[in-house]
């Protein structure tokens, strides 16, 4: 129990010149909760589908649960629950159907299951619809029972790829609800991906992930501490000259990025009042933030995760249209 | 504090991978195959109708034109045969694609990904076709007595032997094409372009002899001539006929003017599914 639960070594995977995770070092000790934060398409997935051993790294090596995940891979596989974004239940099967299905698949033995089975669905709070078929589950129901299955077989490591996309604000803290009770019950490392802030806050510890490198890694305290100041943000009509006045004024180096103008000081609240004395343009709107992930996330990227995405998503777009041209 | 906390945590422990852990995966995909395609009512009902449609439809309207053809045989009987491979063919078809339903409803990931070889995953899937395809055929051997072919035990175990390897064969084939055609209309589509073809130049429908040179070596090459020919010498073998009558309808397969033996079709189609079975195992056992 003392080998780390992950660890990664200048970990890679290129698809085409496409370089979608570049050289990952990290570690992750027993029993922690460990959260991936990155924009959609910053190579979180990929890393973790390395992980778990349904894509093999093109460089680097790593071990999941103690074991090499190309020459163990069947090792890796029986230490691991998975959670993967898009369903993969059977919906025609029943919820214990599909969990007898798993037990079978994994070779549960037999004496121990229908303790265990009866442990989980509780544990997500579906044993009452345990006779219902999946296709008349809600979203909701549907991510707990895969969580509640990816934890059948009492993995080392459960990873969670996204575990609430897609979900209402209301079932995604049910869900954080159910994830931190089971890290009470279950002696268990948690690997989860996630492109929401506020999530990435119920994590031990985070690392940042952007263009398929780790940019920060520590916990979210320190993370946040390391950015130290306060969030302003104002709208005014015109962002450019705001900019420019912003440094001539008060020599502040802000920048622009989802139609408003944001900035750090070291005392957001009693700035405020300053700025609207002294500032010379007219101002709209004005908010002030402790600082967040997002703040870290900017200044170690200088944007906004969904600015990221954007480019991300233009990226993708661009190698997708190279892989076609060159197949041409 | 909660009940989960004050509940003692049972911990199982997944075994090391062995033969038995491998053969219980196989059993698993295949009975899930089971347990799905008895809960779909309105699957079971479509293949059905088919087989009766193209027997008593199909059959009894075209015998008024060929009643003179057959020698006095009831069409419906000549066609029989044909039918018993028919419903194989739809039904193993149709299994073939649930693989592709697997891949995009995304539960074949959680088969991918447990700790068992991809091979037992595809053999469990073979299997499960195969099965669901054979349980249609059993149905279509069951109303023999409705176009006049006895209800011999040699007759039944025969074709129920023929159309169990065709099953697996065609089953075969579909998780070989699911491992590339990961979308499911290109997929029916495929199936669309494939099925007629097979199926009309297998001679299930026609005897195969004295065709025209063209459509005799199309007969030759498609594989499903070498599971109808079989099923009809059995099915033949219990009906009282002319000699001349047997010999224009049940001529049989020949290469050449060499007479296949019923056991060297059978091996054809065995060897055919053979073939399929490892393309589709070693297509599966990549990663990306």
């Amino acid at each position: 129990m003392t080998s780390p639960a992950v660890s990664t070594t200048r970990l890679s995977k290129r698809y085409g010149d496409f370089e979608a995770v570049r050289g990952i070092d990290l570690t992750v000790e027993s029993g922690e909760t460990f959260g991936f934060l990155g924009p959609n398409g910053a190579g979180k997935s990929t890393t973790i589908s390395m992980l778990c051993t349904l894509v093999t790294p093109t460089g680097g090596t790593a071990k999941v649960a103690g074991h090499d995940i190309v020459r163990e891979r069947d090792e890796v596989r029986r230490n691991i629950g998975l959670v993967f974004q898009d369903t993969t239940l059977d919906g025609y099967l029943t919820a214990e159907q599909n969990l007898r299905l798993h037990a079978e698949l994994y070779g549960v033995p037999k004496d121990g299951l229908e303790a265990r089975l009866r442990q989980v669905l509780e544990m997500v709070g579906l044993w009452d619809r345990r006779s219902s078929k999946v296709n008349t589950f809600s979203g909701g129901m549907k991510r707990r029972l895969e969580i509640g299955r990816g934890l059948l077989h009492s993995p080392r490591v459960l990873f969670l790829d996204e575990p609430t996309v897609g979900l209402d604000p209301q079932t995604r803290s049910s869900i954080w609800s159910y994830i931190r009770e089971l890290k009470q019950a279950e002696d268990i490392t948690i690997f989860l991906t996630t492109h929401y802030m506020d999530e990435a806050e119920n994590c031990d510890r985070i690392a940042i992930m952007d263009h398929g490198q780790i940019i920060a890694l520590d916990t979210p305290e320190a993370l946040k501490a390391g950015v130290g100041k306060d969030r302003v943000q104002i709208h005014t009509d015109d962002n450019a000259e705001a900019i420019k006045a912003l440094d001539e004024q008060f020599g502040l180096q802000a920048t622009a990025s989802e139609g408003a103008v944001s900035f750090f000081v070291d005392q957001g609240e009693s700035f405020v009042p300053t700025l609207f004395g002294q500032f010379r343009l007219p101002i709209r709107a004005v908010s002030v933030a402790r600082p967040s992930l997002d703040d870290v996330f900017m200044s170690y990227t200088g944007k906004t995760m969904r600015d990221a995405e954007a480019s991300a998503a233009q990226r993708g777009r661009e190698t997708m249209a190279r892989f076609r041209g060159a197949r041409r | 504090m909660t009940a989960v906390q004050t509940a003692p945590v049972t911990q199982v422990r997944v075994p090391a991978r062995s033969v038995a852990g491998e053969l219980r995966a196989i059993k698993i995909v295949w009975k899930r195959e089971l347990i799905r395609f008895f809960n779909d009512r309105l699957r079971i009902l479509t293949s059905l109708v088919q087989p009766f449609l193209f027997l008593f439809v199909l059959g009894s309207g075209l015998s008024q034109l060929t009643s003179g053809g057959t020698g006095g045989l009831n069409l419906r009987t000549f066609l029989y045969p044909g039918i018993l491979a028919m419903a194989v063919l739809f039904t193993a078809m149709a299994s073939a694609a649930s693989i592709v339903w697997d891949r995009e409803f995304g539960f074949l990931r959680e088969m991918l990904v447990a700790p068992v070889r991809r091979s037992s995953i595809v053999i469990g899937k073979c299997l499960g076709g195969a099965t669901v395809a054979a349980f249609q055929g059993l149905i279509v051997i069951c109303i023999a007595g409705l176009v006049g072919v006895p209800y011999a035990p040699d007759l039944i175990a025969g074709v129920f032997g023929i159309q169990l390897l065709l099953a697996f064969t065609i089953t075969a084939f579909g998780v070989m094409m699911s491992a590339r055609i990961k979308q499911m209309q290109s997929f029916m589509a495929l199936i669309q372009m494939l099925i007629l073809p097979l199926y009309f130049l297998s001679g299930a429908v026609f005897p195969a002899t004295n065709l025209p040179a063209w459509l005799t070596v199309l007969n030759r090459i498609d594989p499903l001539a070498y599971a109808v020919d079989p099923i009809r010498r059995i099915v033949f073998s219990h009906l009282t006929l002319a000699p001349a009558v047997r010999q224009r309808l049940d001529a049989g397969m020949t290469w050449g003017s060499w007479r296949v033996p019923t056991l060297l079709e059978v091996g054809v189609v065995a060897a055919i599914g053979a073939v399929l079975l490892a393309i589709a195992i070693a297509e599966f056992s990549k990663t990306e």
